[in-house]
């Protein structure tokens, strides 16, 4: 890999460990199958096609993968969920409707290196029996739409997709299905119910687990983009290689999505769990902007909870525990969990001491509210709710009270709804209100104070 | 059914970059490309709603009525369920874009970077009143009919931000200075 060159002012951080973006803004690379096979690509598929697709799965259960689509969950045992006596067909659906706020990874992948998602899906395919995939694009992305069906034509004429595949009497149909912007389709019951032409409103689980009762109510499995695509990393490296990137239970790469306020915003796909805080903002992303000083991290897409720079976490029980200080914290899934977030979808927000906070959760209210499918009424009406209490916030109309009133809104749509869109909507706010009530109240004030229709009557009454 | 229902549901009024658009007509272009994709989903026809709608509204610049009858008929579903679908995603359109369609991002990265900033520099300069736009009316065209605006939610690209779609071109870092450039980059 020494002769991988990047383009100017492109070149990986020396911290970077590359697998899946090892052809992201590579110089002389192009979205060709000649390209990408001229580089190796389809000799993984070319060996797991020799494998038993049980051995398949089994590699990728001992990797230790972990889903990057949001919720980290093991994407071998995933795999493993699909009724053993299943008659039905099995369809893989690839997710990128990448829509969480501050994640920007899945975009490169389907517009620079279309046919390592192509092989990762037909590897994915093949382990788990499936002979039909859909790769679910939101609509925002129309040049990668056209870039993944003009690879999957190529692939096809190959014999990589299709009938009959290398010959093993394997069949595999891709077909792109996009989206029209909207962040619930992200949710893979969402996702399936809008595959089927309906309105992409989640579906209960139990029963609708995906695995079991998906897509046409057949076992249907439901992968991140970049999840399917270290599948044909594992299968290159070995699971015993792979799993010793990375740290305990936070095995491989993956790609951390940098924005907001520092010096050197971008993608840096990294080794999980080996790298901290304080390497990631300062080594790697070059430190707050001039003049600036750090506030508050959100780790993991907007949904994560907020971290306060300031913090310390109590980390693990009893003997053992012990206080973690934030610029400390390892970004893997276990450890941003221990301190109450969450490692999510890769998305990494940083605000400075210019920020307000009552702007940004106002901000966030805002997508939430405009995104909630409407289905389940904590969510649909809290949603709108929140937004509009966070509305008087910024614009110096609220009343000490209604902090109480927003946290109490949060808590009432957490845990209370079909889907994880409602967790989602609610933690930014419980913890913003948690980690900042003294600057939120700070702006509001007693002289704003909010009747009922009721209320004025029975004042205007009693002053008359 | 009738067709009542649709005249009272679907909001097909006339704006002014109505010119820029042919009326919806089903010729043998439009039928094929539905054919084929209906071919994708062998298992139910009405999986294909959302490609059929695509098609019309990347052809027609929005969904008409008469487009929503087309759809089912094509599809062999009742209309209601066409216009559930046109209804709820935002990615679908019930009237005439302008000729130009600028989505800029308002979710919080790119806000942080002056999107907000970015929508009322590119509203001065196209002559389109930024107070129109609502949750009710989430697409203002202006009164030549050559451009339109629309707040879009996060576009995955909050590294680069502030990011707009432009019809189906992605431009990244398009600061608030950058507004004036960005028009003239689309001359009608
Ligand atoms: C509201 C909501 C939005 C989601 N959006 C996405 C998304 O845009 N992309 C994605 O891959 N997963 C998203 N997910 C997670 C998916 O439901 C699903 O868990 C994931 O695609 C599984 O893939 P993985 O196991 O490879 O991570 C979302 C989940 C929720 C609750
Ligand atoms: S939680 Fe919200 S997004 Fe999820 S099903 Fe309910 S209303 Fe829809
Ligand atoms: S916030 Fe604008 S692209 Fe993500």
């Amino acid at each position: 890999m020494a002769d991988i060159q990047y383009l100017p002012g492109k070149e990986p951080h020396p911290r970077e460990h590359r697998l899946i973006f090892k052809n992201i803004d590579r110089q002389g690379w192009d979205t060709s199958i000649a390209t990408y096979i001229a580089d190796g690509g389809y000799e993984q598929l070319k060996k797991a096609v020799k494998m038993e697709p049980g051995a398949i799965t089994d590699e990728v259960k001992k990797s230790g993968l972990r889903g990057r689509g949001g919720a980290g969950f093991p994407t071998g045992v995933k795999w493993g969920f699909i009724p053993p006596n299943n008659t039905k067909p099995v369809y893989l659906i690839c997710n990128c409707d990448e829509s969480e706020p501050g994640t920007f990874k899945d975009r490169y992948i389907v517009h620079q290196d279309p046919h390592q998602l192509i092989e990762g899906m037909v590897i994915s395919a093949f382990a788990v029996g499936s002979h039909t995939a859909y790769l679910y694009m939101r609509e925002e992305f129309p040049a990668a739409a056209e870039t993944m069906e003009a690879a999957i034509e190529e692939a096809r004429e190959k014999g990589f997709v299709g009938k009959n595949i290398l010959g093993t009497g394997f069949d595999l149909e891709i077909y792109v299905h996009r989206g029209a912007a909207a962040y619930i389709c992200g949710e893979e019951t969402g996702l399936i119910e809008s595959l089927e032409g309906k309105r992409p409103y989640p579906r209960i689980k139990p029963p609708y687990f995906p695995a079991a009762l998906g897509l046409y109510m057949a076992p249907t499995i439901v992968n991140n983009v970049e999840s399917l695509c270290h599948v044909k990393h594992i299968i290159e490296m070995g699971s015993d290689a792979y799993a010793k990137l990375g740290v305990e239970r936070n095995t491989g790469t993956r790609i951390l999505c940098v924005s907001g306020d520092v010096k050197k915003p971008g993608y840096y796909e990294v080794q999980v769990g080996t790298l901290t805080m304080r390497e990631l903002l300062y080594d790697i992303c070059g430190g707050p902007k001039d003049g600036r000083e750090f506030k508050a991290v959100i780790p993991g897409g907007s949904s994560s909870k907020i971290l306060r720079c300031d913090e310390t976490f109590k980390i693990g029980r009893g003997e053992d525990a012990k206080d973690l200080d934030f610029w400390d914290i390892q970004m893997d899934f276990d450890t941003l969990a221990a301190c109450g977030s969450m490692a999510g979808s890769g998305g990494v927000i940083v605000l400075d001491d210019s920020r307000k906070m009552s702007w940004v959760l106002n901000n966030i209210n805002h997508f939430y509210a405009h995104e909630s499918c409407g289905q389940c009424t904590p969510c649909r009406e809290g949603n709108g709710w929140m937004k509009k209490l966070s509305d008087r916030i910024v614009n110096g109309e609220a009343a000490p009270e209604d902090i109480q009133t927003l946290e109490d809104v949060a808590y009432q749509i957490d845990g209370k709804t079909i889907c994880a869109f409602g967790e989602a909507s609610s933690w930014p706010v419980e913890a913003i209100i948690a980690k900042f009530r003294d600057e939120l109240t700070a702006e509001t004030s007693e002289n704003n104070q909010y009747l009922s229709k009721e209320q004025l009557q029975r004042e205007e009454f009693l002053t008359q | 059914m009738s067709h009542e229902i649709l005249e009272h549901a679907v909001a097909s009024d006339t704006t002014p970059g109505t010119q820029h658009f042919k009326p919806f007509e089903a010729s043998a272009e439009i039928e094929a490309l539905a054919d084929e994709r209906i071919t994708h989903y062998p298992v139910s026809k009405l999986s294909a709603v959302l490609p059929l709608l695509h098609i019309v509204q990347h052809h027609f610049g929005f969904i008409s009525k008469e487009a929503i009858d087309w759809v089912a008929n094509k599809l062999e579903i009742e209309k209601i369920k066409v216009l559930s679908v046109v209804t709820f995603y935002p990615g679908f359109r019930q009237s005439a874009p302008g000729k130009f369609h600028y989505r800029i991002c308002r979710t919080l990265s790119c806000a942080m970077e002056g999107s907000y900033e970015l929508m009322e520099k590119i509203c001065e300069i196209t002559n389109i009143d930024r107070t129109q736009l609502s949750h009710h009316q989430p697409i203002v065209v202006s009164p030549c009919g050559n451009y339109s605006v629309e707040f879009a939610e996060c576009l995955a690209s909050c590294g680069t931000g502030p990011v707009c779609l432009v019809n189906d071109d992605f431009h990244e870092s398009v600061t608030p200075d950058k507004a004036q450039e960005l028009i003239d980059k689309y001359q009608a």
